[in-house]
């Protein structure tokens, strides 16, 4: 160091001593300084990765799901009307093709309370899907096709491991089933090994415990012995889980899927009829009641449409703002009024600007509620201050020798700043631009004052249609009852949270791209 | 690039114009020079600031006149007069006249953006477009219409760099950035820039200061060569180089012009005792 340049044992008490003395407090004042800097960076980088960590460990099982694959049969009888005609086809009765293509998988269950739960299996919303897919191609009537559609939420979470937990005992031996007259419940006879292995999985816990032999399923309504009794979830016979007892660690009371529904969902599963896949429902998707159809497409598309209006208002008439503030406006008191009445826009809350779009877009004006026009119209409105700020600072920052230079030469004020300062001041610009944009992007607050926050089913093919924002999607998921919204709402985070990161990313190339040294 | 020089080295380094004699046998200036520009009680305020004291003055044409003084006494003010740059400094304001070819400049209707295409300007610290040399130089042809054709902008290009004296060291890498180059290859170009919309008078505010020995006097260079056909104002806080390149020099102090007269006059025999104090380094 420094220090060690001093010349050593200096005999005179000379202002040498105490230079080096200030010099080793100054050293150990800028090393204090940088560890601060580097414990505050460090908090920061422990916030973050908790943050992204939490959201994407919540999201990450709503980013696939499990389907449900169903061989149904195209019934011309329940297609009234014109068989070529895709309006009329749309019509049929869809739903109870796919209701019968379920009951058939278990054929033996004629209680009707139990035909209500195994139909649960997959919601009749589907057969809207399977509609438009006959509809699209008028051949399929008449033949048996194979149908796939997301099981419902909560077998999914079952599947997933998030209603119970679960535990496999695998039988040596297939027990000895007696069933009773009526077939409703059974007489289980294990082998002596497995009813303790049973019983040992089991422990002080009271447990569903379903066994599976012979493609049947049994709950077993007493503890786990040599000799139990079995209520008959699915008669034996068809293909299905072989000589294994799955024990439900969560009471059936406890959980919003049925020990049957296990059962079945098991048995489908090992029939290879149930699978796990990516789940392109989310993205492909519109709002939906049943979180298994849930998807953020319209919400993208609304967000998309919102910011087309934003950008096309905010940035050609901030930037165009800025340049005139920077570069032409006299400096008087009416451009310092103008200048702080601007940075006073830039902190106004900005569900002040969603009131106003309310009053002003949709009741003076009688604009369209919950459209993208009117959503975009009062984002650009926030969002002006910030590319109005930004876009002066980046003038600013441009040398004035560059202005002199093009002055001294003749340009006239315009060739200056068009030609030389602009280029220079773009990326400082465009960057501004992007980070009010992608502020715009999250906001959620205005936009449900001006009616954004409706139920939309179709997305908007147009500024004017009713739309919502990704924001507020989040929002209304995340206030929604079902559990699986909740993975969900955490997956649609993600989904903004990229978007946003895309624009940022483009930012930087942009910036990249246009800078220019000096 | 190559294919941008015209046929061979035919075309003149300078334009045929005669050389005019600036100095008899004894190196005083000839007397007969015509007065380019012209200035009568020039008051200039900051706001409520007064920098210029009634400047009066005449700077003849084809000729180097030098501006020296201790900092702040308002040389670069009175610089940025003459090319009405001062108008782009909201709080100055300008009084008295300022004729250059005995037209006020300051009259209402002259065009400032026209009247800088007939005066130039280099400023202290280079100031190069950040653009390709060639695209600095064209640059002003270009706005004021002087050149049509690709053809005629290169000929411009290659004349104002070779009248600069880059030519040689660039010709073969127009196209790279202008600010590449070294300080004093910079400001040879803003020369070069200055030159190539064919001003009539060039001025230069301490357009050396930010350069090293070497570069500064092929600056100087420059200038002694240029003076033929240009009138050219250079400020400088060098009375060196104001002795070695001005044939005129004004002295100025806090606002006032204090003297002027031909430079070899004002150097050795100066009538006022400021410049006096001021030439043997008694303040500064
Ligand atoms: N843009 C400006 N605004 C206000 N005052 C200025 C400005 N430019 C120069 N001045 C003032 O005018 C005086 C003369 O400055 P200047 O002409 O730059 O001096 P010099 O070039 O001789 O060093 C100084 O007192 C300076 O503070
Ligand atoms: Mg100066």
């Amino acid at each position: 160091m420094t220090d060690a340049a001093l010349p050593a044992g200096a005999s005179a008490p000379d202002p040498s001593a105490a230079i080096k003395k200030r010099l080793a407090a100054r050293y150990r004042a800028e090393r204090r300084f940088r560890a601060y800097g580097i414990a505050a960076i460090a908090v920061a980088v422990a916030a973050l990765l908790v943050l992204v960590g939490s959201i994407v460990s919540q999201a990450y099982s709503a980013f696939w799901t499990y389907e449900l694959a169903l061989d149904v049969t195209v019934d011309p009888e329940r297609i009234p009307g014109d068989p070529s005609n895709p309006a009329d086809i749309q019509r049929g009765d869809f739903g109870v093709m796919l209701q019968n293509a379920l009951r058939g998988e278990f054929p033996d269950e004629t209680r009707n309370a139990r035909i209500r739960e195994l139909l649960a299996l997959s919601t009749r919303l589907n057969s809207a899907t399977l509609g438009r897919r006959v509809a699209d191609n008028p051949a399929l009537i008449g033949q048996t096709i194979r149908f796939k559609m997301p099981i419902s939420d909560e077998v999914d979470r079952y599947l997933k491991g998030q209603a119970t937990g679960r535990d496999w005992v695998r039988l040596d031996a297939a027990p000895a089933v007696t069933p009773d007259a009526d077939g409703e419940t059974a007489a289980l006879r294990l082998s002596p090994a497995d009813a303790a292995r049973i019983a040992d999985a089991v422990g002080d816990a009271e447990p569903s415990v379903i066994v599976f032999s012979n493609g049947g399923a049994w709950r077993l309504s007493g503890p786990a012995a040599q000799t139990a009794e079995g209520e008959q979830l699915i008669a034996p016979g068809a293909p299905g889980v072989e000589d294994r007892a799955l024990i439900l660690s969560t009471p059936e009371a406890d959980r919003r899927v049925s020990d049957a529904q296990i059962a079945w969902t098991e048995t489908l599963r090992a029939r290879g009829d149930v699978k796990a896949a990516f789940n392109t429902y989310l993205f492909a998707n519109t709002d939906s009641r049943e979180p298994e159809l849930a998807g953020v497409f319209a919400a993208l598309m609304g967000s998309i449409f919102t910011m087309l209006v934003t950008m096309v208002l905010a940035v050609p008439v901030g930037v165009a703002t800025a340049i005139y503030l920077e570069e032409f406006a006299p400096k008087n008191r009416w451009t310092d009024l103008v200048e702080v009445n601007i940075n006073n826009l830039a902190a106004v809350p900005s569900i002040v600007f969603g009131l106003l779009g309310l009053a002003v877009f949709i009741n003076f004006l009688g604009m369209p509620r919950s459209a993208p026009l009117v959503g975009g119209l009062v984002l650009a409105l926030m969002t002006l201050p910030v590319v109005i700020i930004s876009g002066r600072a980046a003038l600013k920052a441009v040398p004035p020798s560059i202005r002199e230079a093009a002055l001294a030469v003749g340009a006239s004020r315009t060739q200056a700043v068009f030609g030389h300062v602009l280029p220079l001041a773009m990326p400082g610009i465009m960057t501004g631009s992007i980070i009010g944009l992608a502020q715009a992007l999250g906001e959620t607050a205005p936009l449900l004052m001006i009616g954004m926050v409706a139920f939309v089913a179709d997305a908007p093919t147009g500024v004017t249609s009713p739309a919502t924002v990704m924001p507020v999607q989040i929002f209304i998921w995340a206030t929604s009852a079902e559990r699986a919204f909740e993975a969900r709402t955490a997956a649609a985070i993600i989904i903004l949270l990229s978007l946003m990161i895309l624009m940022n990313a483009a930012a930087i190339f942009l910036r990249r791209k246009f800078e220019r040294r000096w | 690039m190559n294919d941008r020089e015209p046929g061979g080295h035919a075309a003149p380094l300078t334009p045929p114009t005669p050389v005019v004699q600036t100095h008899d046998m004894h190196g005083h200036p000839l007397a007969s020079l015509p007065v380019k520009v012209c200035t009568r009680d020039v008051d200039v305020f900051y706001g409520d600031k007064q920098a210029l004291f009634g400047v009066s003055m005449d700077i003849p044409d084809c000729s180097v006149t030098a501006f020296i003084g201790p900092s702040g006494c308002g040389k670069s003010t009175f610089l940025r007069c003459i090319n009405r740059m001062n108008d782009t400094i909201d709080i100055a304001r300008v009084a008295g006249s300022i004729e250059i070819d005995g037209a006020n400049i300051y009259d209402r209707g002259i065009d400032p953006v026209l009247l800088r295409a007939r005066v130039g300007m280099v400023f202290q610290k280079p100031n190069p477009f950040p653009k390709s040399i060639y695209d600095n130089v064209a640059y002003g042809p270009k706005i004021h219409g002087l050149v049509s054709t690709k053809d005629e902008t290169d000929a411009v290009v290659e004349d104002s760099l070779k009248r600069a004296g880059l030519w040689a060291e660039v010709a073969d890498r127009l196209d790279a950035p202008g600010t590449g180059l070294s300080g004093g290859q910079q400001q040879r170009l803003v020369i070069a820039r200055a030159i190539a919309v064919k001003p009539e008078v060039i001025l230069m505010d301490e357009p050396c200061s930010a350069l090293d020995p070497i570069a500064t006097a092929k600056i100087e260079e420059l200038i002694d060569e240029l003076r033929e056909n240009f009138c050219i104002i250079i400020v400088t806080h060098s009375m060196a180089q104001a002795a070695r390149v001005s044939q005129k020099t004004a002295f100025f102090h806090l606002g006032k012009l204090v003297e002027s007269g031909p430079t070899e006059e004002i150097f050795t025999n100066p009538r006022d005792e400021r410049t006096q104090d001021y030439i043997t380094g008694r303040f500064g």
